[in-house]
């Protein structure tokens, strides 16, 4: 039983554009999914009558009841593990993981059973779950509270996992990967939470599984996702004043991979970097730089780089500022490229 | 052919929580599981330690509203379950606390400032661990109940006297981490005492949303061990009980659950706001049982305080008030290359490379 969502053609007249944080815009992703289709159901840990520690479920309780949207018990393992029963039994799961590193207790469930059910049963049975995880860093977090852990589910195959920028593809984004087939891993940057865009809801901002470039540019190229691209994105503003004309992706979609438009953009520019929070060894840009190397290798001028965390335990508030990629270590990630070349 | 079951030695819990001195501070009539009521020293001593971590609450919360550390749980409300229990320890017993119980640590004898080290934004725990016997507070929920246990079972390995207590709480008793330590404690038969603080809430969850059970006591018996309902509100009770379970386990018979009711008069952190799932009259309901008001008025009743030595603790709690304002208003001088100081017993070259980058950035900022 799938349900197609077809954001661009379901509103019937245009909605007034409004200031909208991203928040808010998962928010009414939710709400929309929730009332288009009575198989969505939402549960977890204070996602009911709190409306969730970030606010995202709020008033869905009220809107749709305790049989649609409500609080459980206190384990995210029987959380995830009985999402996997509901899906199996016709339902299609929405469930929140409180925190990034909270979704730990549920690893089990998630890599052996969630993103293995469809090859385990030859297709049969699908799971169509959305485990929605709040994660990375630079909110004063105390510990366990920032862990970028993108890089556990996208190394485990038959996971879908998908991190929006901005509160548009953070709308358009969970209400694709609602309706998916196959269970999403939707990760929701907590320090762009707040984070304010003036947009129409519902809104299309193009297919999940692409990325998209937000600034073109012909010297360089600049990958990121979720909470980097606003890095990014002042990383090549900064790059302009020193010449440098630098072109932005966000990736949105981290598993798959959007091959087609990063390496045309690799191609043009023949140089790249990929920015992200979490630790660089066996992170995520590591996939990333082998795979364009391995498809652009003779369009390159220069090896691919990665600006991310250094290889410690996310640190504490007082120190995230040391540790987060920023736009001036971007920028000596570019400088260190020979230019002459 | 019969199949052979043991139909003895399992037992539950008594349903009337076990309390020795009631709300208006005068001696119950409920059966006491066999429990003696503490001397009326040991209760002043109880005493003046719940007013001293009762005014360490109330001093952190408002540094922390005032932007002096990150954030912060409280325990007001909870004063008799943090120090009924840690001071049933034995100096050599290790506890295992959680984000909740900075009472604890304080009572276990830990600095304000270590205590508050990582609530304040330092990247440690702030004490050391083998000093103060007491392991990292862990705010993953549950995780600690496991180390409790293999900790103890290590002591009994060794031969060594040593018990080891935990704190949990309502919400965490739902983790699967809670049922596979009190099962591992049970079938080890290991010198573990499970203090589950039943605070009424998760957060926002109510606990008859946490549990369909009677009472989380009554946990212990599927697990085969004892468990005891106490009143948590009651210093008392709790430290009769938790000494009394310490005791079993240094005599080789195992672990116990003590479950204590109380409840979290506080917000869950100073980020929470309670006011979206709870109504005020519950909190003011909760107020006629507090823990310190019983037990001054049981102790005036006894003789065994009066006015001046009541003016003296609370002039001890100002004091200790104070150095708590004294040591947060310091800054904290944090290193950032402190960072690379502690991943690894074994140095790396590539963390090495990394930690190069930030003191280049750090000297060209003037900062190092
Ligand atoms: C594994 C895990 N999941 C979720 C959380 C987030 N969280 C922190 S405290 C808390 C509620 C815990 O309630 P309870 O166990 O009753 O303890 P209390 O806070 O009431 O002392 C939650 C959900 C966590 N710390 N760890
Ligand atoms: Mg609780």
């Amino acid at each position: 039983m799938s349900v197609e969502v077809d954001t661009s053609t379901r509103t019937p007249s245009a909605p007034a554009a409004e200031a909208v944080t991203m928040a808010k815009a998962l928010n009414r992703a939710l709400r929309d999914s929730l009332a288009e289709d009575d198989t969505v159901l939402i549960f977890g840990e204070d996602v009911g009558r709190l409306g969730g520690v970030f606010r995202v479920t709020e008033g869905l309780r009220a809107e749709f009841g305790s049989t649609r949207v409500w609080d459980s018990p206190l384990a995210e393992s029987g959380i995830i593990g009985t999402a996997i029963g509901m899906a199996m039994n016709g339902m299609r799961p929405v469930v929140e993981m409180q925190f990034d590193a909270y979704a730990y207790p549920a690893f089990e469930q998630i890599v052996s059973h969630v993103a293995k059910m469809r090859n385990r049963t030859k297709g049969r049975v699908a799971l169509p779950i959305t485990i929605r995880i709040p994660y990375a860093g630079d909110i004063g977090g105390v510990e366990h509270h920032s862990d970028s852990s993108e890089a556990y589910w996208t190394s485990t195959p038959g996971l879908t996992v998908v991190t929006p920028s901005n509160p548009a593809d953070a709308y358009a984004l969970l209400r694709e990967s609602i309706a998916s087939d196959d269970p999403v891993v939707f990760m929701e940057p907590k320090s762009r939470y707040w984070m304010k865009e003036t947009v129409s809801l519902p809104v299309a901002t193009g297919p999940m599984h692409r990325a998209q470039v937000l600034r073109e540019g012909t010297d360089a190229t600049l990958l990121a996702y979720g909470p980097t691209v606003r890095t990014a994105l002042d990383s090549a503003e900064a790059g302009a004043e020193h010449g440098l004309s630098v072109e932005v992706i966000d990736l949105r979609t981290l598993s798959p991979f959007d091959d087609e438009t990063v390496s045309a953009s690799v191609r043009k520019t023949s140089r790249a970097a990929i920015i992200h929070e979490a630790a660089r060894f066996g992170g995520y840009g590591a996939e990333v730089a082998a795979r364009l190397t391995e498809r652009n290798f003779t369009h390159l001028s220069a090896p691919i780089l990665r600006i991310t965390g250094f290889d410690v335990p996310y640190p504490s508030p007082k120190l995230e500022e040391y540790f987060l990629p920023t736009v001036e270590r971007v920028l000596d990630a570019l400088e260190s490229w020979d230019w002459e070349l | 052919m019969t199949i052979d079951v043991p139909t003895t030695g399992r037992s539950l819990p008594q349903l009337q929580p076990i309390s020795f001195i009631d709300a208006d501070g005068r001696l119950t009539d409920t059966p006491t599981a066999g429990l003696r009521i503490p001397g009326d020293r040991t209760l002043t001593g109880l005493y003046r330690q719940m007013v001293f971590v009762r005014r360490f609450e109330a001093q952190v919360t408002h540094l922390t509203r005032q932007g002096r550390l990150a954030t912060y749980p409280s325990a007001a409300g909870q004063e008799a379950a943090e120090v009924g229990a840690t001071t049933a320890l034995a100096p050599g017993d290790w506890l295992f606390p959680t984000y909740r119980d900075s009472a604890a640590l304080l009572t276990r004898g830990v600095p304000v400032g270590e205590i508050l080290a990582a609530f304040r934004g330092d990247w440690h725990c702030g004490f050391d661990p083998n000093e103060y016997h007491t392991s990292p507070a862990a705010t993953p929920l549950a995780t600690q109940t496991l180390h409790a246990t293999g900790f103890a079972m290590a002591a009994k390995l060794k031969g060594a006297d040593a018990a080891t207590l935990t704190f949990l709480g309502d919400g965490a008793s739902s983790e699967g981490d809670a049922h596979e330590a009190f099962n591992f404690a049970s079938v080890w038969q290991t010198p573990t005492v499970f203090v589950l603080q039943n605070n009424q809430y998760a957060i926002s969850t109510p606990l008859r949303e946490q549990t369909n059970a009677t009472m989380l006591a009554d946990r212990a018996a599927g697990y085969g061990m004892p468990g005891l309902r106490v009143d948590g509100n009651d210093v008392a009770a709790v430290f009769a009980a938790v000494t009394a379970a310490l005791e079993r386990g240094r005599n080789g018979d195992g672990p116990t659950l003590i479950e204590c009711l109380t409840y979290r008069m506080e917000s869950h952190t100073n980020s929470d706001d309670p006011t979206k799932y709870r109504e005020a009259e519950e909190v003011e309901h909760w107020r006629q049982f507090d823990p310190i008001d019983r037990l001054e008025k049981y102790l005036r009743s006894t003789g065994a305080v009066d006015d001046a030595g009541i003016e003296e603790i609370a002039a001890a709690a100002e004091a200790l008030a104070e150095s708590v304002r004294d040591a947060m208003n310091r800054e904290a001088e944090i290193d950032p290359l402190e960072l690379f100081a502690h991943v690894y017993a074994q140095p790396r070259t590539d963390l090495a490379e990394q930690q190069q980058v930030l003191e280049a950035e750090l000297a060209a900022a003037g900062r190092a």
